[in-house]
């Protein structure tokens, strides 16, 4: 009662003990921020530097060193060589546009079969020989535990007889193959979510099934599908594995690419740097764009 | 979920003629006999008993898919209405049937083969050779211990990703903003990680850290010692992956019903109080799925180490599948390799299941 008066010891022990909790609050988060945030702030940092900068352990931009086009020059992406030819450059944009897609296609392909499997087993019951409907979504699930080392070398071999090494294709199958279960586990959810009367009252009004499914279903499990096909994306992107193993010289991807480098180059870090951030840019852009999506879809499966 | 009787009820009169159903019939089984001849004609041809045949294996997968969209379309011809029902999971099922079951098989083959890519002679089966040798390779026992103390890294994991779901979910100003920078480092690819972290920052000589190291008066060694080295792989990957557990445990957070925290409040319960008898137990199922998940990833563990260590120093950081990754590209060796890999998965399933059950076992008793 008598902690009603602001002054009084009782309420300013309150109010102590809520502003020291405020700050640990707010000093763990800006630690945490940092942490997450130096590694990238180095790389694009070190990406205009030059060898003493380097040496010197310089930091901070304009302060500590004066920024240079190096790096970038070393990959064709500075102001000057742009309008220039260079070598460089396409190679990097090859690995790009093949990175692009291969990701894209994979993606687009995973989702329109994930989120037809996963609607069929939302909503009607199967029987595959002694398979029922739990038993296929767990054959479907459980491809998520397959790792890719098992998969590697049968598909070295296919693919060489197939000729379908080191094309984008062959990595395009793969890619969907990896992440169908993913899109699957997202979908399966989302399509539960919707409410099944609104297929009914479509059924009535003479829609058939798939109709009903392409103008009904689809339009309110569009935000989920865009969910998976960017988390699909972030991870088709970022895949090396398999393009390390089973791509050569035309369809290798920009991990592969900047995974040759790492070796080769001593102290060249600049062009290294350089290299990386091209590399990671996209996806920091996506992230920060489709923060939305991307956390709806990583929390779908959390939840039920 | 519902497993009987279809959620959806479609009520239908199919009237579907004898002759469809033989022209579906006839579809599948003439798609499925032509690959087969060709297959059979191709094979002919490459052991160099036949003249005609294709310069690789492609045409072959044509008549395959061939078949694949004759078997789709045949369910709509013959099964009319219920066809139409299977036509949504049968291509995914098709897909993932083609793409794991058949490599899988092959790959049980390979696996008892003295198969390298390097040898002209081609696969010859060697009946148990390659498990002896399996059993006498410390390298791959090696790794696979490494792999309990990466799996095991996930416990710690889960504690910062947890704190951290907390925190976010606290009432802070500036959320998003946090939000996205705490997601970052799952958008890097592990191999720009592996530069961006392993080579430069950790640099020995020029690297920030090796300097602060420095300047406190320590020696920097990274990837010399072996109990370093496989710290610092462990915290490079957790780096990359404490965002996607933090996510789901924030899914978790916001979805608990508000009610009952307001209820411990309003009964007197400390912050810790409150989180170990409410938040915690509510937030089990959720933690239960994000562990398993994360565990799962963990076991396919490999790019960091490919590209920061290789395995070293003396095979101290080797994961399986980066061992495995070196037994394919240093030495060819694919009938080792897979065998290799191949108990790895049996491992893995082993493991899986084994955690599955206990998890639901535990998860079933009350708190």
């Amino acid at each position: 009662m008598n902690a009603i008066f602001k002054d009084h010891e009782v309420s300013l022990r309150v109010q102590t003990k809520w502003w020291t909790n405020r700050i640990a609050i707010y000093a763990t988060l800006l630690i945490w921020a940092a942490i997450c945030l130096f590694p990238i702030f180095w790389t694009i940092t070190t990406s205009f530097k030059l060898a003493p900068d380097v040496m010197k352990g310089n930091l901070i931009p304009w302060w500590d060193f004066t920024p240079r086009w190096k790096g970038w020059e070393s990959i064709g992406l500075s102001p000057r060589l742009i309008g220039e030819v260079s070598t460089v450059r396409e190679e990097f944009f090859k690995r790009f546009w093949n990175s692009a897609v291969v990701s894209i296609s994979a993606s687009l392909l995973a989702v329109i079969l994930g989120s037809l499997a996963a609607y069929g087993l939302s909503r009607f019951s199967y029987r595959f020989g002694f398979m029922k409907n739990s038993d296929i979504s767990f054959f479907f699930l459980s491809q998520m535990i397959l790792p890719p080392v098992v998969l590697a070398l049968p598909f070295l071999v296919l693919y060489k007889s197939l000729g379908l090494l080191d094309s984008r294709i062959g990595l395009i199958l793969l890619y969907t193959l990896m992440v169908l279960p993913i899109v699957i586990w997202i979908m399966r959810d989302q399509f539960q979510g919707i409410p099944i009367e609104l297929e009914e009252a479509a059924l009535v009004d003479g829609l058939g099934i798939w109709g009903a499914f392409l103008q009904i279903v689809m339009p309110i499990a569009l935000p989920g599908m865009v969910a998976a096909f960017i988390l699909s994306l972030v991870l088709c992107w970022n895949e090396y594995f398999f393009a390390a193993l089973l791509t050569s010289t035309n369809a290798t991807t920009l991990p592969v690419m900047v995974a040759s480098q790492t070796g080769s180059q001593g102290i060249n870090w600049w062009s290294m740097a350089a290299l990386s951030s091209a590399a990671i840019l996209p996806l920091v852009i996506v992230a920060i764009v489709l923060e939305k999506y991307i956390i709806k879809g990583m929390a779908a499966g959390a939840v039920k | 979920m519902n497993t009987d009787g279809d959620l959806l009820h479609t009520v239908t009169t199919d009237n579907i003629s004898d002759s469809r159903k033989r022209l579906g019939k006839l579809m599948v089984w003439g798609t499925a006999l032509f690959c087969v001849m060709l297959a059979l004609q191709q094979t002919i041809y490459q052991s160099g008993r036949a003249s005609i045949g294709f310069e690789t294996w492609r045409p072959i997968l044509y008549a395959y898919m061939l078949w694949a969209t004759a078997l789709c379309a045949a369910q709509v011809i013959v099964n009319g209405e219920k066809g139409k029902r299977t036509l949504f999971v049968l291509p995914a099922a098709l897909f993932v049937i083609s793409l794991v079951v058949f490599p899988l098989l092959f790959a049980l083959y390979i696996s008892f083969t003295d198969w390298n890519l390097a040898s002209p002679k081609g696969p010859q089966p060697n009946g148990w050779d390659n498990l002896v040798q399996m059993w006498n390779d410390s390298f791959y026992w090696n790794a696979l211990t490494n792999m309990v103390y990466y799996v095991l890294a996930v416990s710690v994991e889960y504690v910062i990703a947890f704190g951290l779901a907390l925190l976010l979910n606290a009432q802070i100003s500036a959320r998003k903003f946090f939000r996205i920078v705490f997601l970052l480092p799952l958008m890097l690819s592990p191999v720009a990680v592996s530069w961006m972290i392993g080579k430069s920052m950790l640099e020995v000589r020029f690297g920030p850290i090796s300097r602060i190291i420095r300047d406190l008066g320590g020696e920097p060694t990274f990837f010399g010692n072996p109990e370093i080295a496989r710290f610092m792989i462990m915290a490079m990957d957790a780096w990359t992956f404490i965002p996607f557990m933090m996510i789901m445990l924030l899914a978790g957070l916001q979805a608990l019903p508000s009610e009952v925290l307001e209820a411990s409040k309003v009964d007197g319960a400390s912050g810790w109080q409150s989180f170990k008898e409410i938040i915690f137990p509510l937030m089990l199922p959720v933690s239960v799925t994000a562990v398993v998940i994360r565990i799962i990833f963990k076991l396919k563990l490999a790019d960091i180490i490919i590209n920061v260590t290789s395995g070293g120093p003396g095979g101290a950081t080797d994961s399986v599948t980066s061992f495995i990754f070196r037994e394919y590209r240093d030495r060819s060796n694919v009938g080792y390799g897979t065998l290799l890999a191949m108990v790895y998965l049996v491992l893995i399933v082993i493991f899986v299941t084994l955690l599955l059950k206990l998890v639901s076992r535990w998860m079933e008793r009350p708190a």
